[in-house]
């Protein structure tokens, strides 16, 4: 019994790695472009039709995959930008563009169902997601592909961090994030690094739909599931905080993970008991700021 | 004359920044009272903490004999303390006309009186013909008119204007100056931050310093316009002016601590 | 009266007849059967504008007071043995239960900022999807039948249509008679400053959560309505996200915040989705999905403001083109006024009469 509890655990830390990765993309365009992109869901799951058609038809390891279609869904995150998000403009901004984002979802998972039809397919790559290919720790089996997916959620996360903190890019960013005008003021071009920043949101799909897409059946549809809980995810971390969404995803997860020991179908109302939990005693999230009041 | 509106020793920190480090300010009743400082002093953020928009770590503010430190807005709203912000804010997707029924909350009025009332103050402040435009359309000096009329509409005793005289015409200036004399020969009192010197010396009949999170002086403009604090606290205080020789020690800074005493002010 | 006012009241009467007797006209089931649902869809409409549209804060899950409509409905049907015209007198009860709901689901969720809120209401949502389709009670994924109601087709779909065109005007009547009211006031400038608002006195919260009601209320009983009307509910039926999106779209599309607004949009959008949905290259469900997202996307980006009030901007400049954007003022020795109405810097001065200046 302890060891069900301890393996559900471990897979649910591992698991919240990838989630983690999918969460911090969403967050951080929040952060920084107070744009709430619904398309994030739907966004992972064309990650993972990509990787699913290159394995399929290319039949090259789905890690260097990503070599594709990393850059393949920046450069769509910065077309949806360029083309949808960017003239959206006023006081009521951040709710347009969630709309508008839910409609671009509407869009690719209408474009995937055509290209793919209903049926649930799964990234399987016998070498890392195999039934044999784990790693034996300590008696607990560390599934390959859990494993170098969270180190991959490390990697690229740490990666990001490292963009915002320390390259002249990511000065550029923090800046928008904390004052707009003065951005533009000292000659940052907000549009393009707006765009830039959206797409980095939108690049780490790749790597989260790859891993989601190996350790899930997955369609089409399955991006409303997603949405709901990166959103639950990311609202419970604090809107923005990119050491919120990792340590909700993480902490979620395993909730979850644990949980569904007993209860399969209701694990995912843990989900929501703690958003609601959160929303009623601390509803900027755990690492939120306190919504100031203006002026 | 008795203070009716006073602070004493408010301090306020985000984070590492003391916005306030005891601010101790008094406005006597009746009259227009100044608030001047340089940028960052805290001037904003007093005002914020007189009508509960930010809360203060330390100190008090007292409205008559009434403690009402820790009130919020709406509540001090309705105590009779109104107040105007910087950067206009209006009900832009309302009428004119509605944004004054909006303030007009606690009003147990009959609605045709409220709205004979809304329209004589629109005529009071000048636009009175434009109490059915969409208030997003009016031009910056007309919507700090519009801010004006609708703060005034609850009837509030003592009024707060956050620099009414910015961004403004100098004509529209003299007409706000002319009703703020106006309403005070009819009892009002008014508290006014501002960077126009001319506006605040031409109008209060007395002016606090705030420097650096605190009172560094108080008193009637004559006074503050030669006080050498004054000029330390906007130049700096290494600033040396030739013609008055090296700083004596009746000239050294205030102590930013204590806050200055207001009975400098003659009552 | 004034001109304007006798011409839209006018038109009012006009298109309540045409409404009336739309099903005796066009006498053929199918044709009426586009009526009552786009009558629902107006009524579904113009609720979601009574707070969202008035408020600001838009909400992406009032599906869960349709849905949950649908299912109080069928389940009080079915538990209290209640059969044929006796069901629509259960409906009041639904509407208290959609105000029930929406109470709790305000007080959860109205401390939020407004796109944390639209975020939250997505959530609940889904919340609910999962409790229809996993609770015994709810027969999950199959739903519930209604009782019988034994109308023949003519009929049957006329008094559907009937019913759910009372309720649209109804509510239609709601909604205006919120926007002309100091509470419709409150909403808005809740929309504009909410804090601003709260500042001067509004009780921001209470406000709030009476729209909501209200809203919860008639959606809910909309969705009795809708659920009798197929005889049916399943939790991908009853709530649908989709369903959320489409109202949202006609509110925007006919004019976000405005009472007529919805209603086109309603009636421009749900006969035209039924239409689509009948001819086969829609019937795979994609397409439609890919048609919503698009048009979504046109209205949000070039006609942000909906047709109601576009429109009526542009007949305004029609009307007022080449006067002045404000009259001057009246009393010329009124000086200050007279430079606040002109917009100018230098105060006017009357033509001076020995030609100086």
């Amino acid at each position: 019994m302890a060891r069900e509890l301890y393996q559900a655990i471990v897979d649910g830390i591992l698991v919240g790695g990838v989630y983690a990765l999918m969460a911090v993309g969403l967050t951080l365009i929040f952060g920084v472009l107070d744009i709430i992109n619904i398309a994030q869901g739907v966004l992972v799951v064309l990650g993972a039709y990509l990787s699913y058609s290159i394995y399929g038809h290319l039949h090259i390891d789905m890690f260097v995959g990503l070599a594709i279609t990393i850059p393949a869904m920046f450069v769509i995150g910065v077309v949806i930008h360029w083309a949808f998000i960017r003239r959206l403009r006023g006081t009521e901004r951040t709710s347009m563009t969630l709309l508008v984002t839910y409609a671009v979802a509407l869009i690719i998972e209408g474009i995937l169902y055509k290209i793919y039809g209903a049926d649930q397919v799964q990234l399987n790559e016998p070498a890392i997601n195999g039934t044999d290919a784990s790693i034996h720790v300590l008696g607990f089996y560390l599934g390959y592909i859990y494993v170098y997916g969270f180190i991959l959620a490390i990697v690229l996360v740490a990666a990001i961090y490292v963009l915002l903190y320390r390259t002249r890019f990511g000065r550029s960013v923090r800046a928008i994030m904390q004052d707009e005008t003065a951005a533009r003021l000292v000659g940052i071009e907000v549009n393009r690094v707006a765009a830039v920043t959206f797409g980095i949101g939108v690049a780490v799909t790749a790597a989260g739909g790859m891993a989601f897409g190996a350790t899930n059946a997955f369609n089409a549809n399955s991006g409303y599931d997603l949405i709901s809980r990166l959103l639950a995810i990311i609202i419970l971390g604090g809107l923005g905080s990119v050491g919120g969404a990792l340590a909700a995803s993480i902490f979620m997860i395993t909730l979850e993970s644990v949980v569904s020991i007993w209860q399969p179908t209701w694990a995912i109302a843990v989900f929501y008991a703690a958003l609601i939990l959160v929303l009623l005693l601390r509803p900027e999230g755990l690492f939120g700021k306190k919504a100031v009041r203006a002026q | 004359m008795t203070a009716l509106l006073r602070t004493e020793g408010i301090k306020k920190a985000y984070g590492g920044v003391r916005a306030l480090t005891g601010a101790t300010i008094s406005v006597d009743e009746g009259t227009i009272a100044g608030l001047i400082g340089p940028n960052g002093s805290g001037k904003t953020t007093l005002f914020n903490v007189i009508t509960g928009y930010q809360r203060a770590d330390e100190g008090q503010v007292l409205f008559g004999d009434r403690v009402i430190t820790s009130l919020a807005p709406d509540k001090v709203f309705a105590a009779g303390i109104g107040r105007t912000f910087q950067l206009t804010r209006i009900f832009p997707r309302l009428t004119v006309l509605e944004n004054m029924l909006v303030a007009a909350q606690h009003s147990r009025r009959q609605r045709h009186t409220v709205r004979r009332r809304a329209m004589e103050l629109l005529e009071f402040v000048g636009i009175g013909g434009h109490a059915d435009l969409v208030a997003g359309s009016l031009s910056y000096g007309q919507r700090k008119l519009l801010e004006l009329a609708y703060v005034l509409i609850a009837d509030p005793q003592v009024i707060l204007l956050d620099e009414p005289a910015g961004g403004v015409n100098p004509t529209l200036i003299n007409h706000i100056a002319d009703r703020i004399r106006e309403l005070n020969s009819q009892g009002k009192t008014f508290l006014i931050v501002e960077h126009n010197m001319e506006f605040v010396m031409g109008l209060c009949s007395s002016v606090s310093v705030l420097e650096s999170g605190s009172c560094v002086v108080s008193g009637p403009p004559e006074m503050i316009r030669t006080d050498k604090r004054v000029l330390d606290a906007y130049l700096g205080a290494d600033f040396e002016d030739d013609e008055t020789g090296p700083p004596g020690p009746a000239d050294s800074p205030a102590d930013p601590a204590a806050g200055e005493d207001p009975s400098d002010v003659v009552s | 009266m004034s001109r304007g006012a006798a011409i839209r009241g006018g038109l009012l009467v006009v298109l309540l007849a045409l409404a009336i007797v739309f099903p005796l006209v066009f006498t053929n089931p199918a044709v009426t059967n586009y009526g009552v649902f786009a009558m629902i869809f107006v009524t579904a409409a113009s609720a979601w504008n009574i707070f969202s549209g008035n408020s600001g804060y838009i909400s992406l899950g009032n599906a869960v007071f349709y849905g949950s409509g649908a299912y109080a409905l069928g389940l009080m049907a079915k538990g209290w043995d209640v059969q044929g015209a006796q069901v629509f007198d259960l409906l009041p009860l639904v509407g208290v239960i959609g105000a029930g709901i929406a109470l709790i689901f305000g007080l959860i969720a109205l401390h939020v900022r407004r796109h944390t809120f639209i975020v939250v209401t997505i959530a609940v949502f889904f919340i609910f999807q999962l409790m229809a389709a996993n609770f015994s009670f709810t027969e999950g994924t199959s739903g519930l039948n209604s009782p019988f109601l034994t109308w023949q087709p003519v009929p049957y779909n006329q008094n559907f249509y009937f019913i759910a065109l009372g309720f649209a005007v109804a509510t239609i009547a709601v909604a205006a008679l919120v926007r002309r009211s100091r509470f419709g006031l409150q909403l808005r400038a809740i929309r504009d400053d909410e804090d601003r608002a709260r500042g001067l006195g509004v009780k921001t919260m209470r406000v709030k959560m009476s729209a909501l009601v209200i809203t919860g209320s008639i959606t809910a009983m909309i969705g009795g309505v809708w659920f009798y009307y197929i005889n049916q509910v399943q939790p991908q039926t009853g709530f649908d996200p989709l369903w959320d999106l489409q109202i949202v779209l006609m509110a925007f599309l006919g004019g976000y915040g405005s009472v007529s607004g919805p209603v086109l949009g309603a009636l421009i959008i749900e006969p035209g989705t039924l239409w689509l949905n009948t001819q086969p290259q829609f019937s795979g469900g994609y397409l439609s999905e890919i048609l919503l997202g698009v048009i979504f996307l046109l209205v949000v980006l070039v006609l942000p403001r909906g047709i109601i009030p576009t429109g009526g901007e542009w007949i305004k400049r029609l009307r007022t083109h080449g006067r002045p954007a404000v009259a001057a003022a009246v009393a010329p020795e009124k000086v200050g006024a007279a430079v606040l109405a002109a917009g100018r810097t230098t105060p006017l001065q009357p033509p001076a009469k020995d030609g100086g200046q």
